[in-house]
């Protein structure tokens, strides 16, 4: 099967300012990928490539099998994305909210009716479909944004930061979630900044100074840098970095 | 379509929930009718008068010339015959017309006594109101300068008649600039707002990673916009015909059309402001302070233009406001049709393209 993420020397300048320099790696489907890196390390900017939101300015690159130059709307079909903000509308209900996100996916009137009960039934949150969204808890609101960022059933999810500001437990859910979907052969590539979580990922890979420093599983890369844990991995590698927060 | 649809009642499910708001955007016209009741006045120089002299005799003359020399009137033209005389005042070319008759030097030569006819365009009442009295103020004082020269008392009469509104009211001058105000803030505050909420919650960049078309989305966030200013217009218009007896006087469905082509020009404004603006406070305070203010000051239904720097009437033009208060002017209170706005209506058409297209254009840099 090929790599539902494939690139090939990616590199995105803005003017002098090479930001993403000479990315090459590939993500399997089904993988849950870690993206990690500083703040200023070049995350973001990497993955607003393969959203097809920015245009790379030199390199090669393919996302479930579309290419980021020419097929972005092709590429935005088949990918979900999740921010940290949550990205929902508080002044809408929780079926708003879905009906809302399925429907500009292009997703049929059934389709988004029988999608909203399943989806209700596996958050559990039968009874708050017509609750606002700004009444939810913080860690319900975070998996009502996950389901509604794979409301589609995408090949692909992006998720950048979405575990900001939540406690633990919630996290933990949160990543239950995470690997469910992963389960059905969602790939998703994640970006954290908590170290425990990237210990769950299948791959991780590392950014400094918009180049990737190490791509390998959590536990291949302790061995390699003879760290107890990820938390040391990632001091190792960013600590020398130049470039400073965005 | 069904996509847009989606997005349309999400618009607004926004909107609808949003309960103070709904109250503010309703209440807004309602309150400034009340409020616009008492309009400001103001000296007023130069305005435009048409001169009829049936008389042609020596006194006719000098009074014609001590009009001509003050500064208060500008002699448009002299007419032969007072027939023109409701073309110009339809037009808007005068703003007051002065009539001797043929018996004028007579009767003055004879009797001592003579009568002049004086008619206005009550159309803008204190305009109306403020040149009459210049004029009677001149014809006062010619009275005594010509009872001088004579040793014996002179009287000119100025007979003085009111045009379109011959009660005087207020309210068909503020009606229409009511209109302008209210349309013109609630479609760029409304339409900057929304669109800078979406960028405030992080929902645009969901929006723009999904195959939502960014002119979808402009299109989603314009509709219910428009369809409340229509209702505020509907409700502007009822109040004025329910309480100040004020009908639109010439074709509805023409007066709606204007307006709808003056709602989509300032939501288009709208969402050029929205594209500069990060946060929703900025957005509101660029709709308030960057329409607001041009909307009340270069509209012409505070202050008159004509009476404005040269800098300023040149600015004004700038104002869409503008042309638009003399649409529904000309419409609802003179009942005029197409042909006496067609030019305020292409000027509005040109604007609405341009921003726009503008506005468009510079919405999908940002995306990019």
């Amino acid at each position: 099967m090929p790599p539902v993420i494939s690139t090939n020397q990616l590199t995105k300048r803005f003017g002098q300012f090479v930001a993403a320099n000479e990315l090459t790696f590939q993500v399997e489907k089904g993988e849950i990928f870690g993206f990690l890196g500083a703040n200023g390390a070049g995350k973001t900017t990497a993955m607003r490539m393969l959203c097809g939101l920015s245009i790379p300015s030199s390199g090669k690159a393919t996302v479930a099998g579309f290419d980021v130059y020419t097929q972005t709307e092709k590429i935005k079909q088949n990918i979900g994305y999740m921010s940290q903000k949550f990205s929902l509308y508080d002044d809408l209900t929780v079926a708003e909210n879905i009906r809302f996100y399925a429907g500009i996916y292009g997703m049929s009137k059934q389709a988004i009716k029988a999608k909203t009960t399943e989806l209700l039934q596996e958050l559990q949150l039968e009874k708050e479909a017509k609750t606002l969204v700004k009444a939810l808890p913080l860690g319900w609101k975070q998996k009502l944004a996950f389901s509604v960022a794979i409301v589609h059933n995408p090949d692909i999810v992006f998720l950048d930061e979405p575990t900001g500001g939540v406690d633990p437990v919630t996290r933990r859910q949160f990543w239950d979630l995470i690997y469910a979907a992963s389960d059905k052969g969602v790939t998703v590539f994640v970006t954290t900044h908590y170290m425990d979580e990237a210990e769950y990922c299948n791959r991780v890979s590392i950014m400094v100074d918009g180049v990737i420093a190490a791509l390998d599983s959590p536990a291949n890369l302790k061995q390699q840098f003879n760290a107890a844990n990820m938390e040391d991995v990632f001091y190792e590698l960013a600590r020398n970095a130049k470039r400073k927060a965005d | 379509m069904r996509q847009l649809i989606t997005f349309i009642r999400k618009e607004f499910l926004h909107v609808l929930r949003d309960r103070k708001t709904l109250l503010m955007l309703f209440g807004l016209p309602i309150a400034q009718i009340v409020l616009f009741g008492f309009a400001l006045s103001n000296e007023i120089k130069n305005s435009r008068i048409a001169v009829v002299d049936y008389s042609k005799d020596p006194t006719t003359t000098r009074l014609i010339s001590k009009i001509a020399a003050s500064d208060y009137f500008d002699i448009q033209r002299s007419l032969a015959s007072a027939d023109q005389l409701h073309t110009a005042f339809k037009k808007g070319d005068i703003k007051m017309a002065v009539i001797f008759p043929a018996s004028f030097g007579d009767d003055l030569t004879h009797t001592g006594k003579a009568t002049m006819q004086v008619i206005a365009d009550a159309s803008d009442p204190n305009q109306a109101t403020t040149i009459t009295n210049y004029l009677s103020q001149i014809v006062t004082d010619y009275n005594t300068e010509l009872a001088k020269d004579a040793g014996q008392p002179m009287q000119i009469n100025p007979e003085t008649q009111m045009m379109y509104n011959p009660e005087l009211r207020g309210a068909p001058n503020f009606v229409p600039g009511v209109m302008a105000l209210v349309l013109m803030l609630v479609c760029t505050m409304m339409t900057s707002v929304a669109i800078v909420k979406e960028k405030e919650l992080g929902t645009m960049e969901i929006l723009l990673v999904s195959p939502f078309k960014p002119v979808y989305i402009i299109i989603s966030k314009l509709a219910p916009n428009l369809l409340i200013s229509v209702l505020n217009l509907f409700i502007i218009l009822f109040l004025s015909w329910l309480f100040l007896d004020l009908p639109v006087k010439g074709s509805l469905v023409l007066l709606v059309t204007c307006s709808i082509l003056f709602i989509l020009t300032s939501l288009s404004i709208g969402l050029l402001l929205s594209i500069n603006a990060r946060t929703q406070q900025a957005a509101m305070m660029g709709s308030l302070m960057g329409m607001m203010l041009p909307t009340l000051l270069l509209t012409g239904f505070l202050f008159p233009i004509e009476n404005m720097p040269l800098a300023l009437q040149l600015l004004s033009n700038l104002v869409p406001s503008r042309w638009y208060f003399i649409i529904v002017k000309r419409v609802m209170l003179k009942g005029l049709g197409i042909t006496a706005i067609w030019r305020e209506m292409l000027i509005l058409t040109g604007m609405c393209i341009l921003l726009f297209t503008i506005s468009l254009k510079k919405f999908k840099i940002r995306l990019q």
